[in-house]
């Protein structure tokens, strides 16, 4: 197994798993219900339509031990509208995320924050009298780091979109029969 | 031609403007079938109908029922429509009569109720029938769409309320969906591992139209049940097998739903492999076969928790590993390596690490694996378990199931005559708890189908509803409900449902002024504080309920008026309650105090 730099390792590991889904009312909540159910928390999820309009990719990352989680997976196939499910944890995976981060602009601050942004490849979207709002993508590593720095800036408030993956290569995550 | 089609246009009430306008010379429409087809796609039929004709299709004959606002336009049309059709009493009653009924026949049990408390009345058989694998398909009426969401009169969220214990639902949206989502409803209830399915009806679904026709085929791309075991795995079960000198067949409800009992017994006979069943297994091998053990678990035989304990190889089949069944789960059996052999994923390795799991049905999987045992040498392996029997013999003298009858009736009694007088010739049912017990303990039952128990969900009030609905199956076979005081009191109104349809259903009741299992529990882990369990002299006189409802009463208060009063209401063509007064502190023995392991057994 391949193990992905973030993944924590005592015991409880972090998963990625990507679902291909019926596009259709409730899907969503069947598949909550089996993580909540479990107590498991379901740390970022993403839902979208994909090529085909009747498909959807739903990435869930959650953190729980490998027995139960090994569990949830094939309750998750389990599930009629679920058409395929992959822990990408298993694979060599890209994953990416995106936040906007409402910081407080001040005369001092202004300078450092751009150079922040800059560094981290980001971009300012919105400015206020007292605030900027920026832009950056990238996986929770990067995420967090860019995080960090602004915090003693001053973050006003924040909203990241929940982390997107795939397959390394030519590998097709979504192809319902692979 | 197109007279003939404006012919058959009238006769059906349909479209007569397409029959008329339908060109002679079309080179598509060739006479009979497609002549029917193209009549049958473009005639408009409500939903009401639809539902009606699908029915049909799925060769339904019977179905529960108890209406109200909601599905009223459906109960028009079932009216005259030809099924067999039975009013419960109360909702709850029809799903456990539809599930008795698929137990005892192995088909589709179909239940039809409105909206709001009628759905929710249904809850409980649905959870019943989830947890034992049960297919049913319940339809319940829904407030019309426009008004779903705004708390309407009646109004529940049955879809969001049974997620969690139905194989899965559906709220139908768009009515163009209703006959494929009833084909699919039927599919999905009875393939891979089957469990109940339930649909939303609103009101304008049952009474707007659309063109009919039923799909052939179901195709759902999210649900491919596996059936054909892979075939390395099943020569690794043949090596493993061969291998072990201490094995046992541990087998579940799953051989009763695929029908695998045949199969089984000759895969047991031919290696002389000992068989330990599941409550929900009984039946699934003659339970007075020399190679069966009884049940195992917490109210299991002491020899076949021993030789589970002391097995070196474990062969589970469409069984699960509950906790019932293994005791302390890290002391289950110790020595043994596991195979698995189970339709559902989720089942293996769930509770207990499998060593060898097989996913596919059970039936195709023994069939499979038989004729790999004719290229192997099997005299040597079976001269080899020699050993295994005698020691599984020493289990048998250490401890025998047994009671004391002296002048008060013991509950093990009545059901070891039971079993002496029909033979092992009946369906019977059980409710939950001490009498549920007994009946798995002292009726050996001989074939598959014959005991109707809710074993997962432990449903009190099951037993007489599941009676009516096997009885309804069979109207000519002796269906006897095994119940307690307690239970009893949980359906008993179906009483009026048996007697209006005369099913002969005899409940027998072991009356001992408790709620027995719970009093057990309580003296032997809860200081003898008997807190809100004794019943005695606050139940009714079961005999003037009987006869209240138009059914037959009788009592017994000695052991010998058992047989006599048995052998009357077996030869009675009615319903009939008879009401055991036993020994109201007899308890069910042996017994594995939960979270025990499955060897420290409290024998009495």
């Amino acid at each position: 197994m391949l193990l992905h730099p973030l993944t924590w390792s005592f015991g409880i590991m972090r998963h990625v798993i990507t679902l291909l889904v019926e596009n259709e009312f409730g899907v969503l909540t069947r598949i909550a219900g089996l993580f909540s159910g479990r107590g498991f928390n379901i740390e970022s999820l993403c839902v979208a339509e994909t090529l085909d309009p009747t498909v959807s990719t739903m990435t869930i990352v959650t953190r729980g031990d490998d027995q139960i989680l090994e569990q949830v997976l094939k309750q998750l196939n389990k599930l009629i509208p679920v058409i395929k499910v992959v822990d990408l944890i298993e694979k060599d995976f890209v994953e990416r995320e995106m936040v906007l981060v409402k910081v407080s602009a001040t005369p001092e601050t202004r300078e450092e924050i751009l150079r922040v942004v800059d560094i981290f490849r980001g971009k300012v979207i919105d400015v206020g009298a007292k605030t900027y709002t920026i832009e950056v993508t990238g996986d929770e590593k990067k995420i967090n780091a860019l995080l960090a720095l602004l915090k003693p800036l001053g973050i006003k408030e924040l909203v990241r979109t929940g982390r997107v993956a795939m397959i390394r290569g030519s590998k097709i995550t979504t192809e319902p029969g692979s | 031609m197109a007279a003939s089609l404006l012919h058959r246009g009238l006769e059906v009430g349909g479209n007569i403007f397409f029959a008329l306008s339908l060109k002679r010379s079309d080179p598509q429409v060739k006479r009979s079938s497609s002549e029917t087809l193209l009549l049958q796609f473009f005639m408009k039929k409500t939903g009401s109908q639809i539902i009606i004709e699908s029915l049909k299709k799925e060769g339904v004959d019977l179905i529960f029922n108890y209406p109200g606002g909601a599905v009223l336009p459906l109960f028009d049309e079932l009216q005259g429509a030809p099924f067999r059709q039975v009013l419960v009493r109360h909702e709850q009653a029809a799903v456990h009569a539809a599930d008795g009924y698929a137990r005892a026949t192995g088909k589709v049990g179909v239940v039809i109720v409105t909206s709001g408390p009628g759905a929710t009345n249904t809850v409980t058989g649905i959870a019943t029938a989830f947890m034992d694998s049960i297919p049913i398909v319940v339809m319940t009426g829904q407030v019309p769409t426009l008004l779903i969401g705004n708390d309407a009169f009646q109004e529940a969220d049955i879809i969001g309320i049974t997620r969690p214990c139905t194989k899965h639902n559906y709220l139908v949206k768009d009515i163009k969906d209703l006959a494929r989502i009833l084909k699919e409803a039927f599919y999905v209830a009875r393939s891979g591992r089957p469990g109940p399915v339930l649909i939303d009806l609103p009101k304008d679904t049952l009474v707007n139209s659309t063109e009919f026709k039923y799909p052939e085929k179901v195709f759902i791309r999210g649900y491919q049940p596996t059936y054909e075991g892979h075939l390395g795995q099943i020569q690794r079960a043949v090596k493993l097998i061969l291998k072990s000198k201490k094995p046992v067949l541990y087998v579940g409800g799953g051989i009763i739903s695929s029908n695998a009992s045949k199969e089984l017994t000759l895969f047991s006979e031919k290696l002389g492999i000992p068989v330990t069943m599941t409550l929900m297994g009984l039946g699934s091998f003659p339970g007075n076969h020399p190679l069966s053990l009884g049940m195992l678990g917490m109210h299991g035989t002491y020899w076949a928790n021993m030789t589970v304990m002391e097995s070196d190889l474990l062969i589970a089949i469409g069984s699960r590993f509950d906790d019932r069944v293994t005791g302390k789960i890290e002391a289950f059996a110790p020595q043994a390596k596991i195979i698995h052999i189970d339709i559902d994923p989720t089942s293996i390795s769930k509770n207990v690490r499998v060593d060898l799991p097989i996913v596919g049905d059970c039936k195709r999987i023994l069939s499979k694996i038989l004729p790999l045992f004719d290229e192997e040498d099997i005299s040597s392996f079976k001269a080899g378990l020699d050993k295994w029997h005698r020691q599984i013999e020493k289990f048998k003298a250490i401890h025998n199931m047994d009671y004391d009858q002296k002048e008060i009736i013991k509950p093990q009694y009545v059901i070891e005559k039971i079993y002496e007088l029909t033979k092992g010739d009946a369906i019977i049912s059980t409710e939950v708890g001490q009498n549920q017990m007994w009946t798995a303990q002292y009726f050996p039952f001989l074939k598959p189908r014959t005991l109707l128990t809710s074993g997962g969900l432990g449903t009190m009030g099951y037993g007489l509803p599941a009676a009516m609905g096997a009885q309804a199956a069979y109207p000519s076979k002796l269906v006897i409900d095994i119940s307690g005081d307690g239970s009893f009191q949980m359906n008993s109104q179906e009483l009026a449902t048996v007697v209006q349809y005369q099913m002969p259903v005899k409940v027998v009741i072991l009356n001992n002024g408790y709620l027995g299992m719970v009093r057990q529990w309580q003296e032997f882990f809860y200081g003898k504080k008997y807190a809100s369990s004794c019943l005695e002299g606050t139940s009714p006189d079961f005999v003037k309920l009987a006869e209240a409802y138009g059914a037959v009463g009788f009592r017994a208060n000695k052991p010998e008026e058992v047989i006599p009063i048995l052998k009357k209401a077996f030869s009675i063509p009615e319903p009939v309650i008879i009401d055991f007064v036993v020994d109201p502190e007899e308890n069910v023995y042996p017994m594995v105090p939960a979270g025990e392991p499955l060897n420290q057994m409290r024998l009495v």
